[in-house]
């Protein structure tokens, strides 16, 4: 007897002729994420992986927790393997249930007989098993509608399969199946979510970020690495690359108007950002904005700043409240980093009242008193690169 | 020098001595909320030092919270647990063996209207059955030892935590793991414990250190407030080089476990057997117990006079535990000593530094303290 996890695909199913190719990269993404927790089996039925333990050893619940950063699967099952005799059914699972029913009142059997050479039917095998475990567990009662705890017996081709608690997965698409894009990943709240939500929808993810060094300090940057390496638990591997800013900033405080300085400077990083795009295969730009947030995210403001830009930029996040980020960021694990009080490099000259309706005619107007072509070269030359891993944790804070 | 007396302190390896020096020096000695440079080196020596000892208990480094000692650690998971989940349910199971730091904690909260229910051993030795019993619905914290300080036994802790969390998930489970973290398997999860204890100075660390786990999503409510470090939890400057020092520690015991494991029990096996061959001493610590802790006793001859006895032939042993101040303790007689031995109990606690010759020397000093000090009388 053993337990093994079934994990249910969501709407790859829904793919049509395209489904394998979702499918084999979700079992692709399952199998790298769960190499380091020992050897496992894998089988692929009825949108559903089976993962099977070859090792005694392994701790099933870590195997569940990264499981459940997976994105691609919604539903996660522990179930109980069992020898496929009705004996077997009835008598060893009823300490395995116990977790799941001791703190409910109603529940219902559900079978599937996916091996009809099976000699019960399924009708047969709810009733044995809901009458033996009406039996084991007195305060229980059957409710076939609106059930507490579902369980569900399979038939399959060598076992069978026993299970009643079902977990959330991640959701979304698979890792690498909507394509790369290059996420503008501050030490904010925000970005980190917007990393999270792209990643989500199957977007590969690589981050970018700007510092100015000596304004902004080395911990501000090992910030940042660690939100990257919080969301990598989810978007898998993240390739980090970090932008010296100070130069161009200090540029234009000297060159540009003040009320705009906060506009041209996020034109300026789009563009770093989107020249490192052209470099690394990445499609598009992944920013935290959300609308109206502050005066660099106002309508206005990225109307401008989207001019800049010759990829699309998504802004997962535009239509949140503040709360819904925080609730996000919370959930995904980000929001304590998030929160640590360094400076980063947009808060390090900002304008006491920068312009919330900028005209693009004046942005542009602003930005060309000076020549920040040398400038951004050089950023670019002079960025610094590491990979996040997925599962890591090595940036100590 | 013989010391045998490692259930009270052990001797702090070189590595934990060096790690601690250098945390205080150079450019070590900052304090890690600083934003500049020096706090970030004396953050990251407390975080790595907090990833060590994590791993080592198999959880995660947001579950470890430092502390002062076991003696603190103990202390807040008894009165957290009180103050959270003891809003509603007041009710307390522990063992009637507990270290002073649970036990006195528990008898506070008695006195401000706690049921507090100290468990048993039955025939010298604990049952599952036992604690499980006197768990309720209106318990809110059961607080047992994995390894006892003064005989050695190991309780079952992780079948009965097991029991109790199915049947009644909203009660808070706390362990003190002091004697068993790093001599024994303790595996943060395999104990289903909520909460476990640990101290620096049972494990090669300087005084002055300890650590609290705390499962992910329990929420204990703080009893120190300040400037908000270890996540808020337990503020105060953290004590980096002791932190340091409890880390390296930690990193170099995680190395040979099994191997100390062995060599002790092979100690722990002749003392038993040497001891038992000897006419007068009698072994009495129980079967299956951890190696580390022996409790013995030679009759006739009352304990604190034997320690100053065997301390002038340079063996460092203890009458019961070191805690107890040479009070006399029922423990041993709780796990099935004879009660007629009460007085004449010693405890010979090992680390993996002492040797065979240690356990020869010391039976060679028994023997002469029973020549001279029964014939004295």
């Amino acid at each position: 007897m053993k337990e093994i996890i079934l994990c249910k695909f969501g709407e790859i199913a829904l793919k049509g002729l395209n489904k394998s190719t979702f499918e084999s990269v979700l079992v692709k993404n399952v199998r790298r994420r769960l190499k380091k927790l020992g050897e496992f089996d894998y089988h692929r039925a009825q949108s559903t992986l089976y993962v099977y333990p070859l090792d005694e050893d392994i701790d099933m619940d870590e195997v569940m927790d990264a499981l459940k950063h997976v994105f691609g699967i919604v539903k996660l099952c522990r179930a109980l393997e069992v020898a496929k005799t009705m004996d077997s059914v009835l008598n060893d699972t009823m300490d395995y249930l116990a977790d799941a029913l001791n703190g409910v009142k109603t529940f219902k059997v559900e079978a599937k007989r996916a091996d009809k050479q099976f000699p019960v039917k399924s009708p047969e095998i709810c009733a044995e098993l809901g009458g033996k475990i009406l039996e084991h567990f007195p305060h229980l009662t059957v409710d076939v509608r609106q059930p507490d705890v579902t369980v569900t017996v399979e038939i399959r081709e060598k076992y069978a399969f026993v299970n009643a608690l079902r977990e959330d997965g991640a959701g979304g698409l698979p890792i690498g199946t909507s394509g790369r894009g290059m996420l503008l990943l501050s030490g904010g709240i925000d970005s980190p979510v917007a990393g999270y939500m792209m990643a989500k929808r199957g977007v590969q993810i690589q981050a970018i970020h700007f510092e100015a060094p000596p304004y902004t300090s080395e911990r501000a940057r090992l910030k940042v690495e660690k939100l990257a390496e919080e969301i990598a638990l989810y978007c898998g591997d993240i390739a980090f690359h970090c932008v010296p800013f100070t130069d161009i900033q200090v540029a234009i405080r000297d060159n540009c108007p003040e009320e705009l300085f906060t506009i041209i400077m996020r034109r300026l990083m789009m563009e770093i950002a989107q020249r490192i795009c052209d470099i690394e295969n990445c499609s598009c730009l992944i920013t935290g904005e959300s609308m109206g947030q502050v005066a660099s995210q106002t309508m206005g403001a990225i109307v401008c700043t989207d001019a800049a830009c010759r990829m699309p930029v998504f802004r997962p996040c535009i239509g949140l409240d503040k709360s819904e980020i925080v609730t996000t960021a919370r959930n995904i694990g980000t929001f304590d980093t998030s929160i640590l009080p360094y400076e980063d490099c947009c808060t390090v000259f900002t304008p006491k009242h920068p312009k919330t309706r900028p005209t693009l005619e004046d942005v542009e107007k602003g930005q060309s008193r000076f020549d920040f072509e040398p400038m951004i070269k050089e950023a670019i030359e002079k960025r610094s690169f590491r990979l996040i891993r997925c599962g890591e944790s090595t940036v100590e804070l | 020098m013989i010391y045998l007396d490692n259930a009270a302190t052990t001797k702090p390896l070189p590595s934990a001595v060096d790690a601690a020096v250098n945390a205080m020096t150079e450019e070590h000695f900052g304090n890690p909320s600083s934003l500049h440079k020096l706090g970030l080196t004396a953050s990251q020596t407390v975080s790595v030092a907090r990833k060590t000892i994590a791993s080592a208990l198999g959880c995660t480094a947001e579950e470890i919270f430092f502390t002062s000692g076991a003696t603190e650690a103990d202390n807040t998971a008894v009165f957290g647990a009180a103050m959270s989940v003891g809003k509603r349910k007041k009710r307390i199971v522990t063992t009637s063996v507990e270290h002073p730091a649970v036990a006195e904690p528990c008898r506070q909260l008695s006195q401000r209207g706690f049921e507090v229910v100290n468990v048993s051993p039955r025939d010298g030795a604990f049952q599952v059955e036992d604690i499980v019993a006197a768990v309720n619905e209106d318990t809110c914290l059961v607080s047992c030892m994995l390894v006892n300080n003064e005989v050695g036994a190991v309780l079952p802790v992780a079948e009965a935590f097991l029991k109790i969390k199915r049947m009644y998930p909203d009660t808070l489970t706390h362990c003190d793991a002091v004697q068993a973290f790093m001599k024994l398997p303790v595996l943060s999860k395999k104990l289903n414990a909520d909460m476990i204890s640990l101290s620096g100075h049972k494990v090669h660390a300087p005084k002055g250190i300890g650590a609290l786990y705390i499962k992910k999503g329990v929420h204990i409510p703080s009893l120190m407030f300040g400037g908000g470090q270890e996540r808020g939890f337990r503020s105060g400057t953290e004590s980096v080089p002791l932190m340091a020092a409890f880390g390296a520690a930690v990193s170099e015991l995680s190395e040979n476990m099994d191997k100390r494991y062995v060599h002790v029990k092979a100690l722990s096996d002749l003392l038993k057997d040497r001891v038992n061959a000897a006419e007068g001493l009698v072994y009495n610590s129980p079967e299956n117990g951890s190696p580390y802790v022996n409790s013995i006793a030679a009759e006739g001859l009352r304990s604190e006079v034997l320690l100053h006895f065997l301390e002038q032939q340079g063996i460092y042993v203890s009458s019961g535990s070191a805690c107890s101040k040479g009070k006399k303790s029922s423990i041993p007689a709780q796990f099935g000593a004879p009660e007629r031995l009460t007085d004449f109990t010693l405890r010979i606690s090992f680390s993996s530094d002492n040797t065979e010759a240690d356990i020869d020397e010391l039976m060679r000093a028994l023997k002469e303290a029973q020549h001279t000090l029964l014939k004295v009388k």
